[in-house]
């Protein structure tokens, strides 16, 4: 049992939570998640830890809301519990000084994105982020970011705020400046990550990117969350989660996210219809 | 010959017939997880007991990999005394409700019982089941005493038979035994792996349970390696380790299509069906393709237990593909057995070498390649041997792969010090589990490779009086 120690919403669908978890907040690492379960009857679903304080022993977390156990965690309030927290879970980031590190969060990416920047600033990079959401209403953790890069660029699909198109176009406008960077982090939807490291790819620039594949255990032992990376078949639990950009097989993992489209929408309006009687 | 069994003739015991054991019907069964097999009620129980005819040198007992006084407690159904039987079988196995069901007797007891010679062997496997149920349904389940407290504590990693057994033997002992589980529920493979109809979770949970009343605390949800590593248990106070941690990584074939959308290894599939109860869906959130051509490449306890859940979530085609032949499948029998009255459908001496699928990137079909049975591998078994040309398709929408597990690498990597095989299992000196790290000491399926809940119950059975010889030299 995890307690909700805080909840905020940060946009619309967004929220933020801060569980209290003493042993996984003094271990892990950035780039690395947990496993939840809500319920006797509940689903394991992964979610990255954004941040952690060892001191009060909690992490935080971002989601948001896609689903019927998304929207569930979002119904929790301040002092409830889940049931199930594991982790930490995945292999860490690996943190060094790059050089000059761009680091790319699209939509509730920027949650993922963001203690792989702090991680990165910390250990001495130049650190340029670019972040992004549909509009400006859904932009996340816009402060926050800002306070540990040390340019910020911020692209709304809608030109609501910020850069007008994809966070990949801000990038591509860089590197056609002749902007020298070292290496890249992009995490968001899988299209953004897809289009960021086509735009590095031929400039030779070290692109990584996290990958959100479907998880059920998160030790290595089902193989759901396989996916294919230079042809050959990685578990994003235990390989990764984060992989080679130029590597992975974008397309092979949209398809496997659609895996269980069906029965998702099967729980989830089953979840609403509960809500609304209830 | 003394006269034991309630007065019963050496003559008239051998007229006695094995007693069946009573099942759900197969074509109601296969649409539903409850258990198949019923068990026996008292008076067939005591039927059965009353055809041992009480060997001085049992070879049933030599068969068992516990050495279960077998005669003594089969004695003691006969006069029905089935408390006390279940107490004699718990002296030397502490999981009997489980063995019962999943032991291959077969192989073990029974192909070593003396009536086997001439006609049926004595249905030990039942007899002892029929025991242990009795002791549950009595809800009289004894708490044995435990020894006076060590003060030392004791980490086992892995709730698995394995470390379920460990714990139990370790904590009677007195020691401060805790389990630490990656999942969210105790049992590993008896949880997460055998389903339902062959093994009811509630019986697990039971023995889960009792542990506990024994003293014993589990830490869910904790996965050692990562939430910590084997030195923060010795940092943390732990005199000894146990590791258990089963040969839970899935092995794939690595042909062309084997990541296309509905093709599962087994222990996913298995996990979403058992641990998550997929088959509940929606009332449970976990959700799971329910195919209708259903194909499952393997021959193992697995696989039968894969190709027998796809008919009950609601394949109108369940397809077993092995590449060797009926006798060489390594399932238990009765498995087999079960699930050719099921409705499952074999292909025998065949082999999947790619699926290709639609534009969503769904399978839609299986190319395969006859085989023949060459000359005896390392294993005794003769080896498979493609037929050139042989190809032919099978339309399938859902595929199990289910040709073994491996060594999950996450305690290796984590565990300076700790000798792995080439194929990354751990590596222990002699019977008693002991590792290349003092006070480290392993068993189960990550020492021998995927075997059994009895051999993997042996091996904590043996650490566990490692253990104690060990911390009481200290
Ligand atoms: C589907 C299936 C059917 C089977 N049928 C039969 C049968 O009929 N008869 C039979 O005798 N045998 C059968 N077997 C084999 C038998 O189940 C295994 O041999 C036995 O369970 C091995 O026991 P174990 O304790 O070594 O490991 P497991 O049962 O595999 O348990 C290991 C446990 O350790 C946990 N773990 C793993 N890594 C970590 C970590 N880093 N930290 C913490 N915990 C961890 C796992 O989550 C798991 O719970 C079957 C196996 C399967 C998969
Ligand atoms: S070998 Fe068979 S007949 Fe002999 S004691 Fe064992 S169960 Fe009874
Ligand atoms: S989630 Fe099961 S192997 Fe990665």
């Amino acid at each position: 049992m995890a307690k909700i120690l805080k909840k905020e919403v940060i946009s619309d669908g967004i929220f933020r939570m801060d569980i209290e978890a003493p042993e996984i907040a003094r271990r892990r690492k950035a780039g690395q998640f947990v496993i939840l379960r809500l319920n006797e009857k509940g689903e394991r679903i992964p979610l990255t830890i954004v941040d952690s304080n060892p001191e009060e022993g909690s992490i935080t977390i971002i989601f948001q809301v896609v689903g019927h156990t998304t929207a569930l965690l979002s119904h929790l309030i301040e002092g409830e519990e889940i049931l199930d927290l594991q982790g930490p879970l995945g292999n860490p980031t690996e943190i060094k000084n790059y050089g000059h590190a761009v680091c790319i969060g699209g939509g509730v990416g920027v949650g993922v994105v963001y203690p792989i920047t702090k991680a990165l600033k910390e250990s001495g990079n130049r650190v340029t982020s670019i972040i992004g959401a549909r509009s400006k209403d859904l932009l996340i953790l816009e402060k926050e970011m800002a306070a540990i890069s040390d340019r910020l660029i911020v692209t709304t699909d809608d030109g609501s705020y910020g850069f007008r198109g994809f966070v990949s176009q801000a990038l591509a406008e860089l590197l056609e400046k002749g902007e020298k960077i070292d290496c890249v982090f992009a995490i968001g939807p899988v299209p953004m990550m897809k289009a960021v490291s086509e735009c590095t790819r031929p400039y030779g620039i070290k692109t990584y990117v996290s990958l959100n594949a479907i998880m059920v255990d998160g030790t290595g032992m089902c193989g759901a969350c396989r996916v294919s990376v230079g042809e050959q078949t990685k578990f994003t639990c235990v390989d990764g989660p984060e992989f080679d950009g130029h590597e992975v097989d974008f397309d092979l993992l949209m398809k496997r996210l659609r895996m269980y489209c069906e029965q998702e929408r099967v729980s989830y309006e089953r979840n609403q219809c509960r809500c609304q009687n209830g | 010959m003394k006269e034991i069994s309630v007065g019963v003739k050496m003559a008239d015991k051998i007229k006695i017939p094995r007693q069946p054991m009573p099942e759900q019907d197969p074509l109601i069964r296969r649409k539903n997880f409850d258990e198949v097999p019923l068990g026996y009620d008292a008076e067939t129980a005591q039927k059965e007991a009353r055809r041992c005819i009480q060997c001085k040198k049992p070879g049933c007992v030599s068969g068992c990999p516990v050495e279960v006084n077998i005669p003594l407690f089969i004695q003691q159904i006969a006069e029905g005394d089935f408390l006390g039987a279940a107490h004699t079988i718990k002296e030397t196995n502490s999981l009997p409700a489980i063995c019962g069901r999943v032991c291959p007797q077969e192989d073990q007891c029974e192909k070593f019982c003396i009536l086997g010679k001439k006609g049926d062997p004595v249905a030990i496997g039942r007899l002892e089941r029929f025991a242990a149920d009795y002791e549950r349904a009595q809800g009289s389940v004894e708490i044995p005493p435990t020894l006076p407290a060590t003060g030392k504590k004791i980490a086992v990693i892995g709730s698995g038979p394995s470390g379920l057994t460990i714990a139990g033997d370790l904590v009677k002992l007195g020691y401060d035994v805790t389990i630490f589980e990656a999942l969210h529920k105790p049992g590993g493979v008896l949880i997460y792996g055998i389903p339902e109809f062959r093994l009811p979770k509630a019986i697990v949970e039971a023995e889960v349970e009792y542990l506990k009343k024994l003293g014993v605390k589990i830490e869910l949800n904790s996965v050692i390696g990562r939430l910590k590593t084997i030195d923060d248990l010795f940092s943390e106070g732990y005199a000894a380790v146990y590791i258990a941690v089963g040969a839970g990584a899935p092995v794939f074939m690595n042909i062309p299509g084997e990541n296309l959308l509905g093709i599962y290894s087994a222990n996913e599939y298995l996990t979403r069906s058992n641990l998550m109860k997929a088959y509940l869906f929606p009332d449970y959130d976990t959700p799971i393709v329910t195919g209708k051509n259903v194909a499952v490449i393997g021959g193992g306890n697995v696989a039968m237990d894969a190709v027998r859940t796809a008919l009950r979530l609601g394949a109108e085609n369940a397809y077993i593909v092995y590449r060797r032949g009926r006798e060489e499948m390594p399932a238990r029998k009765e498995e087999i057995h079960h699930a050719e009255e099921e409705g499952v459908q074999f292909h025998f001496l065949t082999t999947p070498i790619s699926y290709s699928g639609d534009e969503n990137g769904w399978v839609k079909e299986m190319t395969c390649l006859r085989m023949e049975l060459g000359e005896p591998d390392a294993s005794g078994r003769r080896s498979p041997v493609p037929i050139p040309g042989s190809e032919f398709t099978l339309d399938v929408d859902t595929v199990v792969v289910a040709i073994g597990t491996q060594a999950n690498p996450v305690i290796p990597l984590t565990t300076p010090g700790l000798e792995t095989n080439k194929r990354g299992y751990i590596v222990t000196k002699g019977e008693n589990g002991e590792t290349s790290r003092p006070g480290v000491y392993a068993g189960g399926d990550i020492v021998t490779g995927s075997a059994t809940v009895i051999l993997a119950m042996g091996a904590g059975k043996r650490a566990a009086r490692a253990i104690h010889e060990f911390l009481s030299r200290k």
